[in-house]
């Protein structure tokens, strides 16, 4: 496992960081205009679900087909905190019941119901996106977790959760807008969240956020408790028969990578301008995955990776050959699966950086470690297959 | 809301017949799944595909008897059964000698690569056939319905659909419990190392009960045309009530398989003539979930040590 920590945070986790951050914000900036730095935004705020589940998959063991409902829970709470700005009296005149949002009104709905009314407040939206989701998440996991409930059974359960939630919200169309979503959202306090200043305002918030992420998530593991939950993610009875308390030590890293989702979904609201159904759906919830397991899932950074490649990819090749793209993702998603099951960052670490660090020595940038001493991601599986 | 003491029966009757062909397929669909999930602890996301892929058969069967004259469209389902099966054994099985067998000590990452495959099979789906849903002429002596009082009326093809239900349900017990070979797969789940040293060839067994899976989800597709159509995305419809059905009865057991898919469909559309479909949906899945934070293993515990 010092391998692992080493590779994310020792003095050669940095030059990642720093590289990372050069890109996001130093080149994409110079070299896109403000559409592509929108689109790249909303790839980084799906990127927050991806690194959460590097935490919670990579690290923990916790492979959650669900995490679509937290992201859509920060990107609801966000979504309905400008619909209600946009629904001002004055802008709703020619409703029958002016002051509510348009679908409502379409609805039949002539009051604003109850659990609409607090997010007329900045400050209570901000808190929900915060900590509902990492609630959501904390209960969720607390009720499934302490019941040992875990593994392929625990996917399949999440995905149930998610589909739920999906079908509550298409269902419910007079209180959530149904499969159109909540859109057409105009201002932020007064500002247009559509002008070009907002939008690379958005991105930059976007990339702080980000990394504030990243950089909780490095220190989460760095600490004992990452440890403790990696060896559960291993050996669990080992650890449950070491005196901890296995389950708890899962629900907090579940809570965090919901708590993440849901920051990840608030910025996407913010840079798309809706949020629907479409986005928190089943499918959406295995692109995720997707996302982390081409970035690698032990890496935070390669998560980051993962989600621009396919986005920038789906938007590429879906754009001109239609047709192939189901074919590529699904196929890039099996070959990754099977023959690179690390990732971009695992194909790094084992290919790549023993010559970056060989070429770093002889130019005498580095005093020497030999290559022998390359760390390289622990195979978890393959351990456990040895223990056997 | 006031229904008479008739009109509730009548509805009672109605939405429990309606349930019981929504059992037909979610148990044809699941009996798949509990064999190759319960069984190998593989999770085939991919499994709405096959049964796709065996309702397509059942569309190319059809549209070709069209060609030889009325007769062949009357029976033609006949032939289309067992050749949904066949394609979708076979299929299965390169599958499994291309995939799955590389992954048997990675169950989660089964679950990652068949939805790849399960991508892959929706755009083979749609260049094949068209994004257009699809449905085969539906054999006359399947139309209409039974109406035993002028208030009750019972479709014809829901029952066909049960009897063969029934039928593939009784086949795969015979195979799975009273069959050599159904003993030699649950020997090899049992411990692979003792039924290898007996001389079973696992790899043998794995791939076929793959496969039976899979064939079995074919059936449950050419089932599926008789009721709905065919498009691409048919399959992601049902893939998890499917997992629900099999997890909740308590994957490994048959019968367990058998009562919730009972269970759930019954409920479900007994609700849904009182909330709405979503809701009853809604309701159905949380009181599912619900259960199974109770009993993690399911309503039918299976009696192996892990």
């Amino acid at each position: 496992m010092n391998n692992a920590l080493q590779m994310l945070l020792g003095k050669k986790g940095l030059p990642g960081l720093l590289i990372l951050a050069f890109i996001l914000l130093v080149v994409f900036p110079l070299t896109m205009d403000v559409d592509g730095l929108n689109l790249t935004g909303r790839f980084l705020a799906f990127a927050f679900v991806a690194v959460g589940l590097v935490l919670a998959w990579g690290y923990g063991g916790l492979l959650s087909l669900g995490q679509g409902l937290f992201f859509g829970i920060g990107g609801y709470a966000m979504a309905m905190y400008l619909k209600l700005e946009a629904s001002t009296p004055e802008a709703t005149a020619i409703q029958t019941t002016p002051g509510i949002p348009d679908f409502m009104d379409w609805n039949q709905i002539t009051s604003l119901p109850w659990f609409w009314e607090p997010f007329h407040s900045l400050t209570f939206t901000v808190l929900a996106i915060l900590t509902l989701p990492a609630l959501f998440a904390a209960f969720i996991g607390f009720a499934l977790f302490t019941r040992r409930v875990s593994g392929v059974f625990f996917a399949i359960i999440t995905q149930a959760i998610v589909t739920i939630a999906t079908i509550l919200v298409i269902g419910q169309q007079g209180y959530t807008g149904g499969v159109n979503g909540i859109t057409d959202l105009r201002t932020l306090k007064g500002w247009d969240i559509h002008t070009d200043q907002a939008l690379v305002v958005f991105y930059f918030a976007t990339v702080v956020l980000l990394f504030a992420m990243i950089a909780l998530g490095m220190w989460v593991l760095s600490t004992k408790y990452g440890r403790i939950l990696m060896a559960t993610r291993d050996q669990e009875n080992r650890i449950r028969y070491s005196g901890y308390s296995v389950a708890y030590f899962k629900i907090f890293i579940f809570a965090l990578a919901g708590f993440m989702s849901g920051i990840g979904g608030a910025m996407f609201t913010l840079q798309v301008g809706f949020m629907s159904p479409s986005i928190i759906g089943i499918i959406p919830s295995i692109e995720f995955v997707i996302f982390a397991a081409v970035g690698g899932r032990l890496s935070l950074l390669g998560a980051v990776y993962g989600s621009l490649l396919v986005g920038y990819a789906r938007v590429t090749f879906a754009e001109a050959f239609p047709q192939l793209w189901l074919f590529l993702i699904g196929a890039v998603f099996i070959a990754v699966v099977m023959f690179a099951p690390y990732g971009l960052a695992g194909l790094y670490n084992t290919h790549v950086r023993p010559r970056v660090e060989a070429f770093l020595v002889r130019m005498g940038w580095r005093p020497g470690a030999p290559p022998s001493d390359t760390p390289r991601a622990i195979d978890p599986q393959a351990a456990q297959e040895a223990r056997k | 809301m006031d229904y008479s003491m008739q009109d509730l029966m009548a509805i009672t009757a109605m939405q429990g017949f309606a349930g019981l062909s929504f059992f037909s397929v979610l148990l044809l669909m699941a009996l798949g799944l509990a064999i190759i999930f319960g069984q190998m602890r593989v999770i085939n996301m991919a499994h709405g595909e096959f049964m796709v892929l065996g309702a397509y058969t059942t569309y190319m069967v059809s549209t070709l008897a069209s060609g030889l004259g009325p007769w062949a469209t009357e029976y033609y389902i006949l032939l289309a059964i067992p050749l949904a099966f066949l394609s979708a054994f076979l299929f299965g099985m390169l599958i499994e000698v291309l995939m799955i067998r590389h992954l048997y000590h990675r169950p989660l990452d089964t679950l990652l690569a068949t939805w790849g495959l399960a991508l892959v099979m929706q755009q083979g789906f749609r260049s094949i056939f068209g994004a257009r849903e699809v449905s085969p002429s539906t054999p006359s002596w399947l139309e209409g319905s039974w109406r035993p009082t002028p208030m009750i009326d019972i479709p014809i093809n829901g029952m066909a659909i049960m009897v063969l239900t029934v039928i593939v349900t009784l086949g795969v017990v015979w195979l799975m419990y009273r069959s050599r070979w159904g003993l030699r797969v649950r020997s090899t789940m049992a411990s692979r190392e003792m039924s290898a040293a007996v001389g079973i060839n696992t790899r043998w067994v794995d791939r076929l009960t793959f496969a039976l899976g899979c064939g079995v989800a074919g059936i449950a597709g050419a089932a599926f045309t008789m009721i709905s159509s065919t498009g691409p995305t048919s399959g992601t419809l049902y893939i998890v009530d499917t997992f629900l059905v099999v997890v909740f009865g308590g994957a490994g057991s048959i019968s367990g398989t058998v009562v919730s898919a009972f269970l759930i469909a019954q409920g479900q559309s007994i609700l849904e003539f009182f909330l709405g479909s979503s809701m009853a949906k809604v309701t159905t899945l949380l009181v599912i979930i619900a259960i199974l934070m109770m009993r993690p293993e399911g309503l039918f515990k299976s009696k192996v040590r892990r």
